[in-house]
C-alpha cells in the first residue's frame, strides 16, 4: 500500500517539497497530492520590480501545476481544516484527502483589513501595496504621476515576507525618482517597527547608513495604528507622518484554515514546528516548510529552499520509523537591490548574524558590499526559482547549512 | 550582561535591561522595573499584562509581540499603549523579567 503524503500548498515550498518526494519515491511507494486554491505561481521576488515598471505582473506568474512534476496530483481547491486526530484534511468542495504525512506549505497570507483605516476611501488611490501583483501594477502608474510630495514606506508590524523588500523598495525609489529627475521634490520616509533599518545589529548599520547616504528619513518604532483617510498614519504612541502617497506592508498571518483546524496553528495562524526538524509540534506526521511555520528565520524564498533538503530526509524518517535529523540551521540568503544595477548579498542564520566577507567561500558574490554581480545575481535567480528551485535541485555548490570559510567572523571597529 | 541590584536582590541584565534569567525574578521586582520604565504604580490592568508575559513566556520560550498580546491578552492594543506608552512588548517583558520577545526576525 502506498504512503499517502498531502502537501497543503503549491508556492515555493509545497511545489519543492513535492518535486523532491517524487524523486525520492516511486509511484508505487508514495501518492503525492498538492492542493492549492488556484493556479497561478507568483515569483514573489520579482513583485519589488513591477512599480518601477522593470518587470511586469504576467512575466512572473505561471500556472502552478506545470512546476509539478508527472506523477503528482494537483487538486485546485480551498481547504476547510484539517483534522489532525484523524488524518484528514477536508476541502471546501466537501471532498476529503486521507494521509499518512501532512506537509504544510500554505505561506503567509495579508491582513490589511486588521489595520484601521488601511482599507478605507484611501485604499489603491494614495495606500498601496506591491506585495501582490493587483497591487504592485496599480503603484506602479500612481508612481508614475507623481513628482512632488511626500512618499512613506511603512512596515506595520513583524513577521513578513522578505523582510528586506521594504528597504529595496526605498532603495528603487530613490533611484527611480533620481532618474526622473524629481527626487528633489520628493520626501523619502521609511517606517518600521524595529528599533533600527533591519534586524541584525551589522547589517542593520549598514542599511541604516545606506538611508542616510540617499536621504531617506528612517522612522523606527512606528507601530502603525490607524491609516487616517486625511492622508497621514497614526501610530499607536500618538505620532503621526503625513504622507502623499503610503505604500505599506500589511500585517501577514498564515491561511485561513489553519486558524480552522483545532491545534494546528497560533495566534497568528502560523504552524508552531521544530526550528530544526520542520515536524510540526502538533504531531508526529506534520511537517511544515516556508512562510507557514513560525521558526525565527526569515519568511523568504531561500529559507525554504535550504529547508527543502532536512523536510524531505525527516519525511522519509519518519515513515521509515527512524529518528529525525536536527539538519536546518535558520540559513538564509538574500540579494537586496539598492537601486543603479547595484545590489547588496546578505547570509545569515540562527546563531551568526550577516556578516562581511564573501559567499559561498573566499572566492565569491561580495556580502553585506553593494555590487555590479550581485545585482546580476538578483536578476539570474528568476530563472533558478524556475528551472533549478521548485524542481528541488541542490544548486551546485549551495548547500542547505550556511557556510563560513569566506566570512568575517570579526568584523573591524568603524573609525 | 551587568549584574544589578532590584528590590534588593543581585540579578542579571543585558545592555538594554532584559533579564537574562527569568527565574531570578520576583513579583517584589514589578515595582520598581515599573518605575525606571516611568510607569509610577503597577495597577490590576498592568499585572494583567505582566503576569500574562510570564506565563506565555514559560509555555513560548518567547514573550508575545503587540499584535499577539493584543489577541490574547484580553487588553487592546490601544489599551496596552495606555498602560506602557513607550512600547508594551518590550516594557512589560523588562518588568516581568524575561527576555526582549523575539517576535521579529
Amino acid at each position: 500500500m502506498p504512503k499517502r503524503i498531502v502537501i497543503l500548498g503549491g508556492g515555493t515550498g509545497g511545489t519543492l517539497t513535492a518535486n523532491r518526494l517524487r524523486r525520492l519515491y516511486s509511484l508505487d511507494a508514495a501518492v503525492i497530492t498538492v492542493v492549492e486554491q488556484d493556479d497561478r505561481h507568483v515569483y514573489q521576488p520579482g513583485l519589488l520590480f513591477v512599480p518601477f515598471g522593470l518587470t511586469h505582473p504576467e512575466d512572473i506568474v505561471r500556472p502552478r501545476e506545470r512546476q509539478l512534476r508527472i506523477g503528482i496530483d494537483f487538486v485546485e481547491s480551498e481547504i476547510e481544516h484539517v483534522d489532525i486526530d484523524a488524518c484528514k484534511v477536508h476541502l471546501a468542495n466537501g471532498a476529503t484527502l486521507d494521509y499518512d504525512v501532512l506537509v504544510v506549505a500554505s505561506g503567509a497570507r495579508l491582513v490589511p483589513e486588521e489595520t484601521e483605516g488601511l482599507l478605507g476611501p484611501g485604499w489603491m488611490k494614495d495606500v498601496f501595496t506591491f506585495y501582490t501583483p493587483e497591487g504592485a501594477a496599480a503603484l506602479g502608474s500612481a508612481l508614475e504621476h507623481f513628482d512632488r510630495g511626500r512618499l512613506v514606506v511603512d512596515v506595520v508590524d513583524m513577521p513578513i515576507k522578505c523582510p528586506v523588500a521594504p528597504l529595496e523598495f526605498c532603495f528603487l525609489a530613490d533611484w527611480y525618482f533620481t532618474e526622473r529627475g524629481v527626487r528633489d521634490q520628493i520626501q523619502i520616509t521609511y517606517a518600521t517597527p524595529l528599533d533600527a533599518a533591519f534586524t541584525k545589529p551589522i547589517a542593520a548599520a549598514q542599511l541604516g547608513g545606506m538611508l542616510a547616504e540617499r536621504g531617506i528619513e528612517l522612522v523606527t518604532e512606528f507601530n502603525t495604528g490607524e491609516v487616517a483617510a486625511d492622508g497621514k498614519l497614526i501610530g499607536y504612541d500618538g505620532r503621526e507622518i503625513p504622507f502623499d502617497l503610503a505604500v505599506v506592508i500589511p500585517l501577514h498571518g498564515g491561511a485561513q484554515y489553519v486558524g480552522r483546524s483545532p491545534g494546528l496553528g497560533d495566534e497568528l495562524d502560523f504552524v508552531p514546528t521544530d526550528e530544526h526538524t520542520l515536524q510540526a509540534k502538533c504531531a508526529p506526521n506534520v511537517f511544515v516548510i516556508g512562510d507557514a511555520a513560525n521558526v525565527p528565520a526569515s519568511k523568504a524564498g531561500s529559507v525554504t529552499h535550504f529547508e527543502g533538503e532536512t523536510l524531505v530526509e525527516n519525511v522519509r524518517h519518519f515513515l521509515a520509523g527512524e529518528p529525525l535529523e536536527p539538519g536546518f540551521d535558520g540559513h538564509a540568503n538574500c540579494f537586496i537591490e539598492t537601486g543603479y544595477h547595484k545590489a547588496l548579498l546578505i547570509d545569515f542564520n540562527y546563531d551568526t548574524e550577516p556578516l562581511p566577507g564573501h559567499y559561498p567561500a573566499q572566492v565569491g558574490l561580495p556580502l553585506l558590499k553593494e555590487s555590479r554581480v550581485n545585482h546580476l545575481g538578483k536578476l539570474l535567480f528568476q530563472s533558478v526559482y524556475w528551472h533549478a528551485l521548485l524542481p528541488g535541485r541542490d544548486l551546485p555548490g549551495l548547500g542547505s547549512s550556511m557556510p563560513t570559510a569566506g566570512k568575517q567572523t570579526r568584523v573591524p571597529e568603524e573609525d | 550582561m551587568t549584574s544589578t541590584t532590584v528590590a534588593g536582590v543581585t540579578v542579571d541584565r543585558n545592555d538594554e535591561g532584559f533579564f537574562t534569567d527569568p527565574d531570578q525574578w520576583t513579583e517584589a521586582m514589578a515595582p520598581e522595573l515599573a518605575r525606571a520604565e516611568g510607569i509610577d504604580e503597577m495597577t490590576d490592568d498592568h499585572w494583567r499584562v505582566v503576569r500574562f508575559m510570564r506565563t506565555e513566556y514559560a509555555q513560548k520560550g518567547t514573550g508575545p509581540t503587540v499584535r499577539v498580546l493584543g489577541k490574547t491578552s484580553g487588553v487592546s492594543i490601544k489599551e496596552l499603549y495606555q498602560l506602557f506608552p513607550k512600547g508594551p512588548a518590550k516594557v512589560a517583558a523588562k518588568i516581568a523579567g524575561i527576555p526582549k520577545p523575539r517576535g521579529c526576525i
